[in-house]
């Protein structure tokens, strides 16, 4: 084989030896390391190798550990709360505003803002909001007339609440982000037939608009989800997952566990627990795209030979 | 479809205007408390958006890198200056870093057809999946006991560049896949060889795809709170590390920490106007048209 020859081979290997070695070292490699870790009894100050192997203790201390169960609990609660409120509000939002106007990109680019200020920053914002006595919500409260204000963030209800309006707030623009193009890449033809079939605005949205959407609309849903469950920063800043137990998401319970308890093992046998949860849910949706895909594939063909 | 003059309800306008206050509202709040003075804020008297500003505030936080020294500033603390310039460093580095990488590994995957465009997707979808909070403990063992990069700059550079590195090899592909290849045939027929190729042809064409990536890489890196808490010491701190220590404390000192607050945001903010186009691709390349 010739020089020239054996340096091309050699070339595709050379362009990604720079990003395996990265992956490998930083991403790979750490994920092992907490599996491992989860099942030992270390603190910060040991080396690895100087902690008790304990097998699955770590596992089954957590399982009956009532403020873990109740961490993964409000983790799912607010999972769920805020994902079905952004669908709702960022579907809605789109279907309304899917159409022809002056100012829509603008409109756009004002809607990215709050995803892309740190969280810290966010859950900064909104705590300042909640403030018992300085905050715009209670000062308007006040102004009003009433005497009381909300509690926001020292009840343990108005707290898990006002946790979900500040992710509501951050989020929703993205589903509406995905819905606004997904609605606008719908095939023309479609809509137009059934105009002229004399469907109203409503039947529109109902029989096409949205069957049509429902891949995209599913995987925006599976995205989201899976970030819900990787929120940490906002929570920390409002609540600290206070008070009590009461907006204590896993994310949070982990670093807490790790920061203040120091126990590196329990803390790296959630992040397995919550690693594999969310494994589960995208390998789920990945599942269903790929049905999707083959669906659409023998649509196609079907639609194809029938033309023929 | 009807024309750009399509007439609207009035009712509609005010829907569109109501999304606007509520989405800026927060962040205009802010923006404002950065510039009151703390008498004011807790004065029920004074408006939240009418009042004397002050750029006191600001003073306080960046005393250490102004050329004068603010009057009612006595002591200086020169934690936030010193963050400011660490956060830059590392967000900068890390966003150089994964774009260059990402970008060979991306091309690599595309031309030399190594593996297919579905398990990367794969991939990047289950790299996207591991939260930080996951990544607490290992990283913190391991850069710690075994690489010796606790406290560094480099520590936390390598840590964003692998987190980030998956999505930017997984965009970069959608790019690449739209250049002719007989653009790069011809190129080579001229005698370049392959990385001539891909810095004088490829990169060029895949400028759109770049700025996409490098905004994300930038914000995650400028923006995460976790693992700079974990790994970096007490000079080397980025920004949202500096903000969460100091507002752990009883008693915040709201005007100096939205000041700090709004510093942290700008940039953010710039990028959305300038690439808002570039994040919209971004956002949207995996859900519709994965």
């Amino acid at each position: 084989m010739s020089a020239v020859a054996r340096a091309n081979r050699l070339t595709p290997y050379m362009f990604l030896a720079p990003a395996t070695v990265v992956l490998v070292f930083a991403l790979l490699y750490p994920i092992g390391y907490m599996v491992y870790a989860s099942f030992l009894d270390w603190s910060p100050s040991q080396r690895i190798g100087e902690a008790d192997f304990i097998g699955l203790r770590n596992y089954a201390n957590l399982l009956t550990d009532a403020a873990f169960l109740e961490s993964f609990w409000v983790t799912i609660k607010f999972a769920a709360v805020v994902v079905t409120l952004e669908m709702i509000i960022g579907v809605g939002l789109a279907l309304l505003l899917d159409r022809n106007i002056r100012g829509l990109s603008l409109l756009r680019t004002i809607f990215i803002l709050p995803m892309m200020i740190a969280p810290i920053v966010v859950g900064l914002m909104w705590r300042y909001m909640y403030h018992p006595t300085v905050g715009i919500f209670n000062r308007t409260i006040k102004n009003l007339g009433f005497e009381q204000g909300i509690p926001w963030l020292s009840d343990s209800t108005w707290s898990f609440i006002a946790v979900v309006i500040a992710d509501v707030w951050q989020w929703t623009p993205f589903i509406f982000i995905l819905a606004l193009a997904a609605m606008q890449s719908l095939p023309r033809s479609a809509l137009e037939a059934a105009e002229i079939d004399g469907a109203n605005e409503w039947q529109k949205i109902v029989l096409i608009k949205i069957p049509l959407m429902m891949p995209v609309l599913i995987v925006t849903l599976l995205l989201r989800l899976i970030d819900a469950f990787k929120v940490l920063e906002v929570i920390m800043v409002l609540t600290n997952g206070g008070p009590g137990l009461s907006t204590e998401i896993v994310a949070l319970r982990i670093f807490r566990t790790a920061q203040e308890f120091q126990e590196l093992g329990e803390a790296a046998a959630m992040s397995n627990l919550l690693l594999i949860m969310l494994m589960a849910l995208t390998i789920g949706m990945f599942m269903y795209t790929k049905i999707q895909e083959a669906r659409t594939a023998r649509m196609l063909k079907a639609a194809q030979a029938e033309d023929e | 479809m009807a024309a750009s003059t399509e007439k609207q309800n009035p009712a509609f306008y005010a829907l569109l205007a109501a999304l606007v206050v509520m989405s800026v509202g927060p962040i205009a709040l802010m923006l404002a408390t950065s510039f009151k003075m703390n008498v004011d804020i807790y004065d029920e008297s004074v408006s939240a958006f009418f009042f004397t500003p002050t750029i006191s505030n600001y003073e306080t936080v960046l005393c250490n890198v102004l050329w004068y020294e603010p009057a009612h500033v006595d002591y200086c603390d020169p934690t936030f200056g010193r963050a400011l310039g660490n956060s830059l460093f590392v967000a900068i580095v890390s966003t150089a870093l994964t774009l260059v990488i990402g970008c060979m590994a991306a091309y690599a995957l595309v031309r030399f057809k190594f593996m297919g465009r579905g398990t990367v997707s794969m991939t990047t979808l289950m790299m996207r999946m591991v939260p930080p909070a996951v990544l607490l403990v290992p990283v913190f063992g391991i850069w710690t006991f075994q690489y010796g990069l606790d406290q560094s700059h480099m520590g936390i550079i390598l840590v964003y560049t692998a987190m980030n590195l998956p999505f930017v090899i997984w965009i970069l592909q959608s790019f690449i896949v739209q250049v002719p290849i007989q653009l790069e045939e011809a190129a080579r027929m001229d005698g370049a060889n392959p990385i001539q190729v891909f810095f004088m042809v490829v990169l060029p064409i895949i400028k759109p795809g770049l700025a996409a990536a490098a905004i994300f890489t930038f914000r995650i890196a400028w923006n995460e709170f976790l693992l700079a808490n974990a790994l970096l010491g007490r000079s080397t701190r980025t920004v949202p590390v500096t903000i969460v220590n100091s507002i752990t404390e009883y008693d915040i000192d709201w005007g100096v920490i939205m000041a700090t607050g709004m510093l942290l945001a700008v940039p953010p903010i710039i990028f959305t106007f300038a690439a808002s186009r570039q994040i919209i691709t971004g956002m949207t390349a995996g859900a519709v048209k994965g």
